[in-house]
Parts: C-alpha cells; sequence; structure tokens
C-alpha cells in the first residue's frame, strides 16, 4: 500500500478535528474492508483516523425496548451480547453469521454500515429492523441512511456513533452466501414490528433494499405461504460470475420465505 | 517513522515502523519471528492468524501501529519451552498437517475457539474455520485435530 | 520389527517444526544486503509493447536496478525451456519462443516485461508502478473455441490457427468398425474444468551470486531443484552446474504447480549477477494467480459402444486442449501420454481412439495439476460409464464389474500402450460400495424426498499410472530428461544414518516415511535417521516429486541403495565373527552367523567401517555410504473406487456431500496415517474442481477469477469427512511393492461427485450440468 500518516483518535471529537485536518483523511473503525482497500492500492489517503481507541463509541445498551450498539462495537460482541440475544435474537444471529471469526473480533457495525458494500449484512437488519443511526451531527433513519452503492447519507467528516435497534415482535435473516466470497448473494432481514412488516434485501442489488410487495403479503397473513410463488424482480439486480439477476431475484424469494419461517 | 511498542509473546519489543507497515510485516520482518505466514492478500487465508489481546485476528488486516501497547501472541509463543501446546500436540497427533504453511494459522485460530467453547462439534469446528483455508489435507484431520486439543486444553484446566 | 518400521502411523518427524512455527520457506530467508523484486506485469491479454520508459521509475528512492525484456534479449540468454516434445499426426509440436521477460510482445495477462530490484519491497513496488510501458493492445483469443475460430487472434505467428499439435492415439478406422457393431452408444461432452493449483504458500525466490567462487544460488519454491537446476542452467542462463547451486526449502504445498521452472526463478538469478546484491521475490496471491501455471481445461467428445449385456465394444474420445500463451515446462505430455493412455480404465475395452488437438490462447500457460491428466481421463471414463450404465438400465457397480480386468488377468495389456502392474478392482468397488452402504441408498433417497431434497449416488472407479518409467519408454515419447531417481544412505560412525533424497517433500512427509524404511531395515531407531531433500549441493541429484512417484521410484532408489549398505555390512560383519560372508544373517539391527550364537550390532559394524583397524582392507573400502539410482522397470497402477453421495435443494441449487467414501489400492503402504492424509486432501480438491473452483476468463482476456474473492477455495464446511481405506495388490515390479498415493482422491473425485449430481437430478430431466456444479448452475439447469 502507498504510505500515509497515522493517527489515533481519543474522542470522537478529536477524530473530527483530525479527519478536517487532513488533506485526503479516511477514518479507520475496524479496518476490514479498509486496509484490504489499501493493501490493493485501490486507495491513498493521506491520513488515516483510527477510531480504536476511542471508548465511547464501544458498547452495547438495551433499554426501553431499543438496543443501542456503539459503532466501535466489534461484531463479536454483538453475536455474544446475552442482553442482544434476549431482545432482538436475529441481530445478534446476523453479526454472528458476517465474515469470518477474524473479521467478527475486529470489524465494527460503524464501518460496516458506513462503508454500505451492497453484499453487507449489516445493512439488512438496520433496514429490516427500522433502526437509527446517530452521528455526532444528528440522527438518520435507516431507510435514509443507504443511498447507493458504497454510499451512504454520511456528509463530509461526519462520525457515525451509534445504531439504534428498536425490538421487532419477530425476526430473521437468512442468507445465501457467496461460495467463494462468503458475502451475501442474497441476504433477506423479515421482521414484523409495531410499524409493519419490512422485509430489507441486501447482496441483490447496489445497495439494500425494501420489498414492499413481500411486505403487503405478509402484512395480512405473516408466513412463508404468503409469498409463495413470489419473487423479487430482476430488474436493476446485480449479475456477476456467481449468479444472474433471475437467479438472485428467485433467491429473494427464497430467503424470504425462509426469514419468515425462521420467525416462527 | 513512528515507533510501535508491544507485547509479542510476553517479551516487551519496539520497532521504527512506516504507518502503512503490517503487523505480519513488523512481525516477520522486523522480529524475524516467520512462523506467521502470508498466504493471501484479500484477508482470506488465514495463514496469517495470532492473538492480538487474547482474540484471533488477521495480522495482515492490521496495521502494526494499531498494536501499540497491545498484547500480541504468535505461533512461537505457545510452547513451552519444550513443552508443546496442547493444540499443538494434537496436531501432530492427528495428522492435522501437511505442507506446514497455513498450520501456524489454523493452530491460532483454533485456540481462539477453543478458548470459547471447550468442547466443540464437529460443525462448530468447520464452521469456525471459515477463515483459514488449507489446500493439503482437505481439513478431516485439521477438524479432528482441534476437538481433541480443545478436549485436551479443557482436561488440562480441570486436572 | 521395530515400532516404527513399515506399516506403521508414525508420527511424522517434520511436524515439531511446523506447529512451533519454526518452518523455513523461501520467503523467511533474508541474505544480507538483500534486495527486493517486483515484476513489471501486462494488464493485457495480448499487446504490442509499443514503449518501456524506467527513467522516472529508476530516479525513485531506494531503487538498485530495473531490467526489462530488451536487456534480457541483448544478453543473447535462452528462453525457457519446454521438457517434453510430442509429435502430432502432421510432425513435431509447434514449440515458441517463450522469453522470461517479454520484448515485444505480451500474451496473457500477468505476462512479465520488466523486473524492478529495490532496497525494499515497498520501494521495489512503488517503483514498478511509475514504469512506464506503452501498449497497443491487441485482440485475444481467451479460451479454446475462441483461438480456434476462423480468423482467430494468433498467440504466436509460428503456430497458424493456434494448433500447437493434432496427435492421435489408436486406429480410428478399427474403432469404428467396433462401434458399426454396437447395441447401445453413449455419447457424452464434457468440459474438464480450468483450475488453479493455489498452494497455500505463493510462488517466492531468493537469488545471490557469489563473485569470490563464480557461485549462483537459487532458493526457490520448487518440488524439483534438480531439474530447475538443469533447465534454468543449461538452457537458459547458461551456468554450469558445478557453479549453481538451488535450493528448495521448506515448500508450502504444490501441486503440480511447483515443477515447473518459472520465468522469475531465471530474471533473478541473472540479475542477482548484475547486481552483486541478493535479490528476494514473493509473488502476492494477486499476482499467483496470474503466473502460476494452471490446470486441466480440457473440451471433450466421447462415445463408448456397449453389446447388449453392456460388455464395452469401443471407445472414441476427441479432445481440445488449451496449453494457454506458452508451453510450460511439461504442459504438452499432460493431454496426451498422462491422459490418452488412461482412457482404458480399470476395463477390458478392447478397442479405443482418442484424438488431442492442443491450442494456444491468450491465458497462463497450462500444465500439471494433481493428476495431470489422470483426473481427465478417469472423469471422461467414469462419466461416460456411468451414463451408459443409467441409459441402459444397468446398476453402474454392476456394469463396471462386467467390464473390469478380472485378478487374474495381470500384467494387462491395454489397447492404449500401457502394461497394468496389479489390481483388484472388484475389491475396492466392493470395499467403497460397503462403506458407502450402497444398498441402504434408495431409502435415504426416498427419506430425502420427503425433506424436498433431491438425493444421488455415484461412482468412480479410477485407475492411474505413476512412477512415471522407465527412462528409455518416457524418452521415446518425447520426454527430454530421464525420470529415475537417486537415493544415497550415508551411515555415520556411531551407526546414525542420513538419507540424501532426489524426491521433495512439500507436505507429504518423506521425512517420516522414508525413516521407517530405513528404521525396518537397518534396525535402527527412528529418530537416529535424518532424511535430507531439495538442495543440490547435498543431494546427488533428482528428478523431484510429482505423479504421486517418491515412495514408489525414490523409496526404491533407497530400497536399492540400503541392499548395497547392507552388503557391505554383511562382509565387514563376516570379518568381525571371521565368519563366511554366505553364513551371515541380518535381522533387526544384529548380525549373526547363521547356527551360532555369534552376532554383532550394526553400530558396531558402522563405526568399524570408519576405524577399519580390524577390516578387510585389501578387499573393502572404508565407509558405509552407498547411492542408489533406480529407473523403473514399467508406471505403477494405483487404482481403486470412490462413491460420493449429494443431496440438492432444488430450491436454491446448492449441492452437499453427504457422504464420501473411498477404497484405494496403493499396493505396499508404509505409513497408514500419512496415505489417509493425502487421500483426504486429494479428495477435497477433486470435490472443488466438481463443485467450488473453476478459472473464468472475459472473452477480453481478463481474468474473472482473480483473487479468493471469486476463485472458491474449498473451505472446512463445504466438505463432510470421509471414509477411506485401502486394499493391497503389491506392486510386482519395485522392490517395496509401493505404487503411490500422492493424487489418487483428485482423479477420482470429480467424477464420483458429478455422478451423484446428474443421478440426483435426472429425476428432474437435467441430463448435462458442466463443473463447477455451482448452486446458480444447478438451479440454473433445473429451470431451463
Amino acid at each position: 500500500m502507498h504510505d500515509f500518516t497515522y493517527h489515533a483518535a481519543g474522542s470522537v471529537a478529536d477524530a473530527a478535528a483530525k479527519v478536517a485536518g487532513g488533506e485526503d483523511a479516511v477514518l479507520m473503525a475496524g479496518g476490514m474492508t479498509l486496509l484490504p482497500t489499501l493493501k490493493q492500492r485501490l486507495a491513498q489517503p493521506s491520513d488515516v483516523v483510527d477510531l480504536a481507541a476511542v471508548a465511547e463509541l464501544r458498547g452495547i445498551q438495551v433499554s426501553g425496548g431499543a438496543v443501542t450498539v456503539g459503532a466501535m462495537t466489534v461484531h463479536d460482541a454483538v453475536a455474544n451480547s446475552s442482553e442482544v440475544a434476549a431482545a432482538i435474537p436475529a441481530l445478534a444471529d446476523v453479526a454472528g453469521h458476517i465474515g469470518d471469526p477474524q473479521v467478527r473480533n475486529r470489524g465494527t457495525i460503524g464501518g460496516s454500515i458506513a462503508n454500505n458494500d451492497p453484499a453487507a449484512d449489516y445493512p439488512a437488519a438496520l433496514v429490516g429492523l427500522g433502526a437509527t443511526v446517530c452521528t455526532d451531527r444528528r440522527e438518520i433513519a435507516a431507510d435514509d441512511f443507504f443511498t447507493g452503492m458504497f454510499e451512504t447519507a454520511l456528509d463530509e467528516g461526519e462520525i457515525v456513533t451509534a445504531v439504534r435497534f428498536p425490538a421487532p415482535e419477530t425476526a430473521a435473516y437468512v442468507k445465501f452466501p457467496n461460495p467463494a466470497s462468503r458475502y451475501a448473494i442474497v441476504g433477506v432481514f423479515v421482521a414484523r414490528t409495531a410499524g409493519g412488516v419490512r422485509v430489507a434485501v441486501t447482496g441483490a442489488a447496489g445497495c439494500v433494499y425494501r420489498e414492499t410487495a413481500m411486505e403487503a403479503a405478509l402484512e395480512g397473513n405473516f408466513s412463508a405461504a404468503a409469498l409463495e410463488g413470489m419473487t423479487a424482480s430482476a430488474d436493476d439486480l446485480n449479475e456477476d460470475i456467481h449468479a444472474s439477476a433471475e437467479y438472485r431475484a428467485h433467491l429473494v424469494g427464497v430467503m424470504a420465505r425462509r426469514a419468515v419461517a425462521a420467525c416462527g | 517513522m513512528p515507533t510501535v511498542n508491544m507485547n509479542v509473546n510476553g517479551e516487551a519489543v519496539s520497532g521504527e515502523v512506516e504507518s502503512r507497515t503490517l503487523l505480519v510485516q513488523f512481525l516477520r520482518e522486523t522480529l524475524r519471528l516467520t512462523g506467521t505466514h502470508v498466504g493471501c492478500d484479500t484477508s482470506q487465508c488465514g495463514a496469517c492468524v495470532v492473538h492480538v489481546n487474547g482474540v484471533s485476528a488477521k495480522s495482515c488486516t492490521m496495521l502494526a501501529v494499531q498494536c501499540e501497547g497491545a498484547d500480541v501472541t504468535t505461533i512461537e509463543g505457545l510452547a513451552d519451552g519444550d513443552a508443546l501446546h496442547p493444540m499443538q500436540e494434537a496436531f501432530r497427533d492427528n495428522h492435522g498437517l501437511q505442507c506446514g504453511f497455513c498450520t501456524p494459522g489454523m493452530i491460532m485460530s483454533a485456540l481462539d475457539l477453543a478458548n470459547r467453547n471447550s468442547a466443540p462439534s464437529e460443525q462448530e469446528v468447520r464452521d469456525w474455520l471459515e477463515g483459514n483455508i488449507c489446500r493439503c489435507t482437505g481439513y478431516h484431520n485439521i477438524v479432528k485435530s482441534i476437538m481433541a486439543g480443545a478436549r485436551a486444553m479443557a482436561a488440562g484446566q480441570g486436572g | 520389527m521395530p515400532k516404527d518400521g513399515i506399516g506403521a502411523s508414525v508420527k511424522r518427524k517434520e511436524d515439531y517444526r511446523f506447529i512451533t512455527g519454526q518452518g523455513a520457506y523461501t520467503d523467511d530467508i533474508d541474505r544480507p544486503g538483500q534486495t527486493y523484486a517486483v515484476f513489471v506485469r501486462s494488464p493485457h491479454a495480448h499487446a504490442r509493447i509499443a514503449s518501456v520508459d524506467t527513467s522516472a521509475a529508476a530516479a525513485m528512492p531506494g531503487v538498485v536496478k530495473i531490467l526489462t525484456g530488451a536487456d534480457y534479449a541483448a544478453d543473447g540468454l535462452g528462453g525457457l525451456p519446454c521438457g517434453w516434445q510430442v509429435t502430432g499426426k502432421d510432425g513435431p509440436m509447434v514449440e515458441p519462443p517463450h522469453p522470461p521477460l517479454a520484448a515485444d510482445r505480451v500474451r496473457h495477462v500477468g505476462d512479465q516485461l520488466a523486473v524492478v530490484i529495490a532496497n525494499s519491497a515497498a520501494e521495489a513496488r512503488d517503483a514498478a508502478e511509475a514504469v512506464a510501458v506503452e501498449y497497443e493492445p491487441l485482440a485475444a483469443a481467451a479460451s479454446i473455441d475462441a483461438a480456434l475460430s476462423p480468423g482467430a487472434p494468433q498467440v504466436h505467428d509460428e503456430a497458424p490457427g493456434n494448433l500447437c499439435y493434432d496427435w492421435e492415439l489408436g486406429d480410428k478406422a478399427d474403432v469404428d468398425a467396433a462401434f458399426a457393431g454396437a447395441h447401445h452408444v453413449t455419447r457424452v461432452e464434457l468440459v474438464n474444468n480450468r483450475l488453479v493449483p493455489n498452494a497455500m504458500e505463493p510462488r517466492a525466490a531468493v537469488a545471490e551470486y557469489d563473485r569470490a567462487t563464480r557461485e549462483y544460488t537459487l532458493y526457490t519454491t520448487s518440488q524439483n531443484p534438480h531439474v530447475i537446476r538443469l533447465l534454468m542452467g543449461a538452457f537458459v542462463l547458461q551456468l554450469p552446474e558445478h557453479r549453481l547451486r538451488v535450493v528448495a526449502p521448506d515448500v508450502g504445498g504444490g501441486f503440480g504447480s511447483k515443477i515447473f521452472h518459472y520465468a522469475e526463478e531465471a530474471i533473478l538469478t541473472w540479475a542477482a549477477g548484475k547486481v552483486a546484491r541478493p535479490i528476494k521475490w514473493t509473488a502476492e496471491r494477486a499476482e499467483s494467480f496470474v503466473t502460476d501455471a494452471h490446470g486441466r481445461d480440457h473440451v471433450t467428445v466421447a462415445e463408448l459402444a456397449l453389446d447388449a449385456d453392456g460388455k464395452f465394444l469401443g471407445l472414441k474420445v476427441d479432445t481440445r486442449a488449451n496449453m494457454g500463451a506458452y508451453l510450460s515446462t511439461f504442459a504438452p505430455c499432460v493431454p496426451t501420454y498422462l491422459y490418452a493412455t488412461l482412457l482404458a480404465g480399470q476395463y477390458t475395452t478392447p478397442k479405443i481412439w482418442c484424438g488431442v488437438q492442443a491450442v494456444f490462447t491468450h491465458t497462463v500457460p497450462v500444465d500439471a495439476y494433481r493428476g495431470a491428466g489422470r483426473p481427465e481421463a478417469t472423469f471422461v471414463v467414469e462419466r461416460i460409464v456411468e451414463t451408459a450404465a443409467h441409459e441402459m438400465g444397468i446398476d453402474p457397480a454392476e456394469l463396471r464389474r462386467r467390464n473390469f480386468v478380472p485378478p487374474d488377468a495381470f500384467p494387462y495389456q491395454t489397447p492404449v500402450a500401457l502394461v497394468y502392474d496389479s489390481g483388484d478392482y472388484e475389491g475396492t468397488l466392493a470395499a467403497a460400495l460397503a462403506d458407502a452402504d450402497y444398498n441402504g441408498f434408495a431409502a435415504r433417497r426416498t427419506e430425502a424426498e420427503a425433506r424436498g431434497k433431491l438425493r444421488g449416488i455415484g461412482l468412480s472407479a479410477y485407475i492411474e499410472a505413476c512412477g512415471i518409467a522407465p527412462s528409455a519408454v518416457v524418452g521415446s515419447l518425447g520426454a527430454r530428461a530421464g525420470l529415475y531417481e537417486c537415493g544415497e544412505v550415508r551411515v555415520h560412525p556411531t551407526g546414525s544414518v542420513t538419507f540424501f533424497t532426489g524426491t521433495h517433500s512439500h507436505g507429504q512427509g518423506h521425512e517420516t516415511t522414508f525413516a521407517q524404511i530405513i528404521a525396518e531395515r537397518l534396525g535402527v531407531d527412528i529418530d537416529a535417521v535424518e532424511v535430507v531433500h531439495g538442495d543440490t549441493s547435498k543431494i546427488p541429484f533428482g528428478m523431484g516429486t510429482y505423479g504421486s512417484r517418491s515412495l514408489a521410484v525414490g523409496g526404491s532408489a533407497l530400497s536399492r541403495a540400503l541392499d548395497k549398505v547392507e552388503t557391505k555390512a554383511k562382509r565387514i560383519a563376516a570379518h568381525l565373527m571371521e565368519a563366511s560372508e554366505a553364513d551371515i544373517e541380518f535381522a533387526d539391527g544384529q548380525f549373526t552367523v547363521a547356527g551360532t550364537d555369534k552376532s554383532v550390532g550394526f553400530g558396531d559394524v558402522a563405526l568399524t567401517a570408519y576405524v577399519p583397524h580390524n577390516y578387510p582392507i585389501e578387499e573393502l573400502e572404508p565407509g558405509l555410504d552407498e547411492t542408489a539410482y533406480y529407473d523403473p522397470a514399467n508406471f505403477t497402477f494405483p487404482a481403486g473406487c470412490h462413491v460420493c453421495e449429494v443431496e440438492i435443494d432444488p430450491d436454491t441449487g446448492a449441492v452437499e456431500i453427504v457422504n464420501f467414501a473411498a477404497s484405494d489400492d496403493f499396493g505396499n503402504v508404509i505409513n497408514p496415517m500419512i496415505v489417509e492424509g493425502q487421500v483426504h486432501g486429494g479428495i477435497v480438491q477433486g470435490v472443488g474442481q466438481a463443485l467450488l473452483e473453476g478459472c473464468v476468463y472475459g472473452d477480453d482476456g481478463q481474468l474473472a477469477t482473480g483473487s479468493y474473492m471469486d476463485y472458491t477455495m474449498p473451505r472446512a464446511d463445504d466438505v463432510p469427512s470421509f471414509t477411506v481405506s485401502t486394499r493391497t495388490t503389491p506392486c510386482p515390479h519395485n522392490p517395496l511393492g509401493a505404487k503411490g498415493c500422492g493424487e489418487a482422491g483428485a482423479i477420482a473425485a470429480p467424477a464420483a461427485v458429478m455422478n451423484a449430481v446428474h443421478h440426483a437430478l435426472a429425476s428432474r430431466g437435467v441430463s448435462r450440468i458442466d463443473m463447477p456444479a455451482t448452486p446458480a448452475r444447478v438451479w440454473q439447469a433445473l429451470n431451463a
């Protein structure tokens, strides 16, 4: 990789100042995507500002029917949190199936959602649960946060501080992994919440999105049978050597039915 | 150039690095601890797995400067003199290695599992190894080794 | 028999250093004053090099030297040689030049055209990016079909139509006549998918030049350091052997990909002389994907003629094989002598014809990969036999039994040139079927159907030709090297033993297996034996490790050297005990005089050999150090049967291997634990080919599967544990009775898996699915 100047931020404010001070500075959370990108020389930042030492960004709080996960909380901590397992078991399940154990030991929720890889798992959980992204400047609804492939609503230098998940009545996530990378070819997060049924799809398109037709079908009859024969529209779905758009569209239906079934 | 200080295998070490120096480069090139290997450049093969502050991490996907003040354990730090760690012993007893290149990462990853789960099932071991690729063994004997090693570790602690 | 002798599952002697992180692989070697090399490689599949400007790069920090294809050409050195010449119907194959640094044209993505040498790897990499290359991109032919189509871009001017050779084995008219009388003809079209070997240790090299001795040393990730010394010294750099030392230290897997002499080895050695400092190069994985020789890549149409009882009457096989952009070291023999000669399989098929067209394409060179030709042959034979069985309504196991070469028919002359040494094909079939509970399959299928799953079972009764030899025969077929092996047994004065072998261990456990043979034969403790390999300055000579040859050929050389040691030691013992040599018996490390209680230990004899105070010095030289070269009388023929059972989820197309049983005949087994490990690893490489791995090139010659993000390496959760066993018919023509075990799994498994997949899908009307049978492909086939 190209060389850069490394900074360890001591606080969110410190990180914000350091990012603002760099010519072409980037934030690093767990580094699970940033470092491989730098190793392949696909990016050449002047400065890397490491959030690892920012204690205020770490930790899980459960209160008032919501789970709040600090941005620098690693996937393993979410996966193995008994509080998360009690409040939103599907969220622990999502975290426990991201990447591999070493990714889960270092990768963070803040890093994952700020990167917004189209095949990442967490975006489906955020959208599926109707979560709220908290930053150092504001709060953003998950539905508004993920704006496109590797794009989010975050402004220049804005730092994710936490994600707040309202507990659903029931929820489940099922993914069909890419056999090589193990990212999701299609992952579907289904939740029945006080505000209605949500079906969030990752991997299939350029960005996580909601299958509104499936949501409508499940609204009246929350069962796999309600989705029988339903697929996504193949228009605008991803197509690569691992899966055609048509196959992805089909898998959205299969994974959605399985997720509903897993909701029990 | 930044200076980094960390504890590696129980010893305080420090060295000058570039910001871009990966932990695995610091271990292999500066400290000459060449048991930690590099088998890919996409953070998938796991030949580089070490422990950082007690849990497994891919040392090819960490900067050396991120390990300031950290406790790092590599494959070289497991045996107590000539006395092998039970997980090392299990790999030898069960023929859990052939060319040996993936082995240090396999053992370090396996230890992280065994520390969490003293009696993992075959499926739990296979799932855990998602981040470790072996081309020689077909995993059959690695899985056996890890199950036996975890049991031996638990027995050692209990006894 | 010593507890650590032949037949014991001795724990490996080499493991201690590997499990403690003390292995010494090439990249672990640092030499004083070392520099680092990074190669400039083509991003185009095919382009003319208009200019190479190194001036900016040369001014970068830490840069020591930059060398280009023009520099290499100016030195008047050789190209990379091909070690096997195949002669086709129209004469010798086309053998285009293969410059180690391209000067005029690049012919595949990754083709190297310059090298940057700097004080650090990072500086070399930075400077390599600053080498300004002006390319004129040309149209590429990235597949066999594209290369053979009319008007296709030419890979080499020397090879019109991109044809390397058009070769055949057998009399086509004779086979056509056999087909004329057939009751049934089965036809299959098969793609043997291109694979990337992916040994976990990327290739690496360290080269240095000693001005005082004028000696070059190359440390390299090789399966055969003597072969590299021969090819690189004699053909490329014109360096005599006595001034060139090649060391292959611990090597992290090879699978064939580290047999070949690669450009980086020659360029580093050449450059080391110029910069007079050691130079290290280590491939990044992305670089390995575009420079390590790939494997397989055949397209085949085959037809099998059967009579009404299912007896095979004839087999016709028409294959096109991808050579890639240049001929790698052994590439031409893989789809010919290692392929067509195996098409009889385990069967008495009387008439066989095989035609092979070898084709140049703008892709990475293709060469031997675990099995090399034999997996491709087994895939043809076992897919067509299984298909014929289902078409004719005969149980696939029964159809095989009707056609097996019977146990009393050995030595058996096939119609495709080979003479099988020994075998019991019904025995391994029966054992594998029992372990797989073949008879219980119908019930399991019914149970799976109830869960919405498609279940199938498939067989693969494979045969391979291993321990490739004799030299005279392979020489007549175009090999430009001998294929014997060398071993030196050096007994030390205190009775410990060092064995120097020309084979190379990169996972196979030779340090243990060979030590077991020595412990058994000489009665010494296994810890008193050291096995040395991989250094041309220590080992007299060697051809290396590939083709499952180390035990059958290298072990036989050891056995012959031990014969010589024993003969000489008996003469010394006879002298010490004042007895006739004819009366000396040797067992368990003790020499005794038959019929007496006189004895002398092996250690005392060894000491006497080196301290010859009381010694028959008139008749015998001092010392106890014997070398043998062994050139086998024939190939060996490991064979067996693998049975795979799969379950397919029709909703997603995902294939799960639910059971896999293998019964193999490797001849006599020295260490069952190691043999089982070889089978496990081979099976997973075969499963990888069948279900997961496939190298994909775009039409423009760009590699779409250039990392583990897109090339699916088998992982632990892709496979189950296996049931493996061995049955033995000893090899009759080598002293150990050993046949070899390294490649069997990779040879047998693809057909077993794909037969099971086709069996599972047949109920849904799917008749053809190509490897790898990924979920997407299976789903597509189910919904076509």
